[in-house]
């Protein structure tokens, strides 16, 4: 047991997936060459005013209602102003006072299979900034104020979060809600899905909190989990030296595999928060609030759940499947076609299925081996035309070429043998074959059973029926 | 005809809608006396001649044929604070120096599309903040009825130019005053707008909260003409209100009979000059006997209008004007050592003295520690003299009373003394705090300066508030004198 105990919040920022930004009808497509798609608006020009997109506001109240949270009747858009050249407006619209969504919760599921509920203070909607270009400009900074605008929403969870893992959980489990819910594309290499972690420390058993380092901008969950076990073990080690943690912003170098601190207290910024006063407060009614509710999906854990009672799957497997809508409904076609080996069909998608995406880094909607064929493969398993085993050498050869179980198993002529006379032909040739075996195993060497049954799978490619392989065998050597 | 320039907006329109005369031949000589006043006044910081002829020649053509707007053909200016595309946009500022807007400032736009014709862009104080048009970077604008005296500001390069009759009307806008009390030194009517009647997209923000377009003209009905054509919703201006616009120009006729009329007793105080409020008085009177009743009202939260002001406006500035930051657009310092070095030099080389105060101002108001006691404070008592209004106006149509303390002082008289100057506003901020309609017209002359009569109106009650002005306007001449030598 730690003599200390680490307390984590954090601050995720998602992006929501409107096709304009917050303010302005600026597109937010990833990858466009620097400033073309910033208008007068996201260039803070004179005179230019912001004007709310309705869309992100449904998807901020699509979230607050999968949280259980409660949503605003009135929230508020104020300015946090602080001088960057990324920033044109020389503050940032976001959510201070009264945010859209306050006191949700979401449960993750421990190592030890424990549910623990974690408390998300709250959610606000908020427009990012743009970004400093170096590279290449010497001398210079380049601004691309592409990304700024782009709406986010802020997910603010309480400190209850005690190991870099239950961090990496929770996040996870985020990320799998916001893409649930098509509110965000959850891609954390384009940075779509980041988060600030707040990390500190405290005597195990203690009330108090910590004194608490801010890392920023963490894009990988990877990342989330290096991080923070470095920055605890680097604040055990200050604390336990007599010294004290300094309240700071830190970032984390992925290349050294450290956080380092980022701007110091006296530079810490006031950003004089006050309501905008080009934007009126954003009300809900429940009209409205009861047709963003219409088009909520089944959401994770109601779907994990239906798939362990409906489907006889342990909770892990279900954890599994759902962790992404795609996957699940990739499932869920599977089983419609195989509905008494919904057990099999969990264990070929979460196994094969899943392991053949991975390699090729593809997603599950990639068109690539539809459901209806996988089903067509476990059929062939279930009426026994060819052995598990078989069927994993037909999977592959699917993936590649594309075609039909029935087509691969007929071409290279796998079907399995079940034809009593054919094996028994086969046995009666091995036992010709290795007469002080046969003998040996009359004598009583029981283990050699195994060795006539390789030698009949050797025979046949591996295509006798294993089960009536076992009870021909048993009873031929018996003599 | 060479007496235009005495002719109201709304005859001019007819004359070209008749094609008595041609927009060219108007736009010529309006552009002929801008030019020939400009020493003298200094009205304006950009003249656009030619566009503005090829402007007219356009007009006459649709004039032709037998097509065009309400106000095709006529010449009118913009204060320089509304961005006009190709065309640059300085809001009185070094910052802005160099700046040619991309776009059009929604009331320009729709002034263009009622067949407007801009004469071009008119000089006011420092991004609006002043109230005598001595902030300008392009130099002080001089008082028509005495070139030793300021015309009031901000707005008072379109204030000058429709008094000395350089144009028959000119944009303007009214963060605390900046429309009315500049009328009221000029001796021309003016007419802020409730907040929200007018966009507010493409108009350089001062104050957000408080900012509202309106106009200068020489008439109540000149100004109801125009702002048929500037009202309206802007999609583009979240504050913007979707409420229909009336023809202001068909209720002007109304009869005034009946007309309750609250005198503000809060504005009759000991800063009033006396002469100034014998002619409110006498205006007053004049009102009675067309019909009006007169009972007198008090808002005993207007006195705090301008502490709260002076706190709710500079909080507002010093974030808006965060984006001329020199990265973009505008005034760059030279040779920037670092970032700190480019923000620091390119403000403070940029912004004039009185930007740069209430900038700090704002800046400190805002600042964590002081929120709750000065910002958050005032904008409570802004509810409360708000609440002041809605109760007068249960028992009262219109409010009225003095615009200014005094007509139109000396230039340099109160520029080392800001609170001097911020006074000067004293009666003309409670609408704008409130965002009531409100318009000040001529009611006669102290010792040769005009002074100006306000009246206020509940919320969108423009249509009331210029019929009665119109009223007004029809039993007196005060609003046809033209200073000398302008005549």
């Amino acid at each position: 047991m730690s003599a200390w105990e680490t307390v984590i919040g954090l601050e995720i920022h998602a992006q929501l997936a409107t096709r304009s930004k917050i303010f302005s009808g600026s597109a937010t497509a990833y990858g466009a060459p620097p400033n073309a798609q910033a208008n007068l608006v996201d260039l803070g020009y004179p005179g230019v005013l912001p004007v709310l997109n309705a869309e992100a506001v449904r998807m901020a109240v699509k979230l607050g209602l999968a949280i259980n949270a409660r949503i605003a009747a009135q929230s508020v858009f104020a300015r946090k102003n602080y001088f960057y050249p990324d920033l044109p407006k020389g503050y940032q619209i976001s959510q201070y006072e009264l945010p859209i969504v306050a006191a949700g919760a979401l449960d993750i599921v421990l190592d030890d299979g424990q549910v623990k509920r974690i408390g998300i203070t709250r959610a606000h909607l908020e427009e990012d900034a743009g970004k400093s270009l170096h590279e290449g400009l010497p001398g210079v900074t380049g601004i691309d104020l592409n990304r700024a605008g782009t709406p986010l929403v802020e997910i603010v969870s309480e400190p209850q979060l005690r190991s870099a893992k239950e961090a990496v959980t929770y996040m996870k489990k985020v990320h799998t809600l916001v893409r649930y819910l098509e509110i965000c594309d959850g891609n954390m290499q384009e940075g779509s899905f980041r988060c600030d972690a707040n990390v500190s420390v405290r005597p195990a058993g203690a009330h108090k909190l910590g004194t608490r380092a801010e890392i920023k901008n963490l894009n990988s969950f990877r990342f989330v989990e290096r991080a923070i076990n470095y920055e605890v073990a680097r604040q055990i080690d200050i604390l336990e030296s007599g010294r004290a943690v300094v309240q700071e912003t830190r970032l984390y170098d992925p290349d050294r595999g450290e956080t380092r601190a980022m701007r110091s207290k006296e530079e810490a910024n006031d950003y004089r928060y006050f309501p905008d006063p080009d934007l009126l407060p954003v009300v809900l009614d429940e009209a409205l609030i009861a047709s963003v509710r219409a088009t909520l999906p089944e959401l994770p854990d109601q779907k994990a759940a239906r798939f362990a009672s409906q489907y006889a799957l342990s909770a892990y497997d279900a954890g599994v499947l759902t962790a992404s809508r795609e996957l699940a409904a990739y499932y869920e076609e599977v089983v419609r076609e195989l509905a008494q080996e919904p057990k099999l069909a969990a264990n070929w998608v979460m196994g094969e299925f899943a392991a053949a995406l991975n390699k090729e880094n593809l997603e599950v909607g990639s068109g690539k081996l539809p459901p209806a064929r996988l089903a067509g493969l476990l059929r062939r398993i279930c009426d026994q035309t060819i052995s598990g085993k078989i069927a994993k050498e037909v999977f592959e050869t699917m993936w590649s070429g594309g075609a039909s179980a029935d087509a691969v198993i007929d071409a290279q002529g796998l079907r399995q043998i079940t034809d009593t006379a054919a094996i028994e032909r086969v046995i009666d040739e091995v036992m010709a074959r290795n007469p002080a075996q046969l003998a040996e195993y009359r004598a009583g060497k029981d283990k050699l059973f195994g060795f006539f049954v390789g030698q009949v799978m050797k025979a046949t490619a591996g295509k006798a029926n294993p089960a009536q392989l076992n009870e021909l065998l048993r009873r031929k050597l018996a003599g | 005809m060479s007496d235009w320039h005495t002719s109201t907006l709304t005859q001019l329109a007819a004359g070209l809608r008749a094609r008595k005369f041609s927009s060219v031949e108007l736009v010529r000589a309006y552009l002929d006396r801008i030019d020939a006043s400009q020493a003298a006044l200094n009205a304006f910081i950009s003249v656009t001649r030619e566009q503005a002829l090829a402007d007219a020649a356009q007009a006459d053509r649709a004039l032709a044929a037998g097509a065009g707007g309400a106000l095709t053909g006529v010449p009118i200016a913009h204060k320089d604070i509304f961005c006009t595309q190709g065309v640059r946009t300085t809001c009185g500022s070094r910052m802005l120096d160099n700046f040619v807007s991309p776009y059009d400032a929604t009331v320009v736009a729709k002034l263009k599309g009622a067949g407007a014709i801009m004469l071009g862009k008119t000089n006011m104080d420092e991004f609006a903040m002043g109230s005598s048009s001595e902030t300008s970077y392009y130099g002080p604008v001089r008082n028509p009825w005495n070139p030793q005296l300021v015309p009031g500001g901000s707005s008072g390069g379109s204030a000058a130019a429709v008094a000395a009759r350089l144009v028959p009307a000119a944009t303007a806008t009214d963060t605390g005053g900046s429309i009315r009390q500049p009328a009221a030194l000029c001796g021309i009517t003016g007419l802020k707008p409730t907040y929200g009647r007018v966009s507010r997209y493409g108009m350089i923000a001062f104050a957000s909260s408080l900012d509202q377009g309106g106009v200068l003209t020489a008439s109540a009905a000149d100004a109801a003409l125009m702002l048929r054509e500037m009202a309206g919703f802007d999609a583009n201006d979240s504050t913007s209100v979707d409420t229909p616009v009336p023809d202001y120009v068909a209720a002007l006729e109304q009869p005034l009979a009946g007309l309750k009329v609250g005198l503000l007793r809060e504005f009759f105080d000991k800063g009033l000059d006396a002469q100034n409020e014998q002619r409110v008085r006498e205006a007053l009177k004049l009102y009675e006997q067309l019909g009006a009743r007169l009972t007198e009202v008090s808002l005993p939260n207007l006195p705090l209008s301008v502490p709260v002001y002076y706190v709710v406006a500079p909080a507002e500035c010093s974030s808006n004007l965060a984006r001329f930051d020199g990265v973009r657009f505008g005034y760059r310092c030279e040779n920037p050592r670092d970032l700190l070095d480019l923000y620091r030099r390119s403000r403070g080389e940029g912004f004039g003295a009185e930007v740069k105060r209430r900038i700090m101002t704002g800046t400190y108001v805002l600042s964590a520690g002081y929120y709750d006691a000065y910002y958050l404070k005032a904008q409570r008592v802004r509810q409360l003299i708000n609440a002041d209004f809605t109760r007068a106006f249960g028992s009262v149509d219109v409010l009225m009373g003095p615009t200014t303390p005094t007509p139109a002082f000396a230039i340099g008289a109160k520029t080392s003394d800001p609170i001097t100057m911020y006074l000067n506003d004293i009666y003309t901020i409670g609408a704008n705090l409130a965002g009531l309609p409100a318009v000040s017209i001529p009611c006669g002359f102290v010792q040769d300066l005009p002074v100006g009569l306000q009246i206020v109106g509940p919320h969108f009650s423009e249509a009331r508030v210029l019929n009665a002005a119109h009223a007004f306007q029809r039993a007196s001449d005060w609003h046809t004198r033209v200073p000398q030598g302008y005549a």
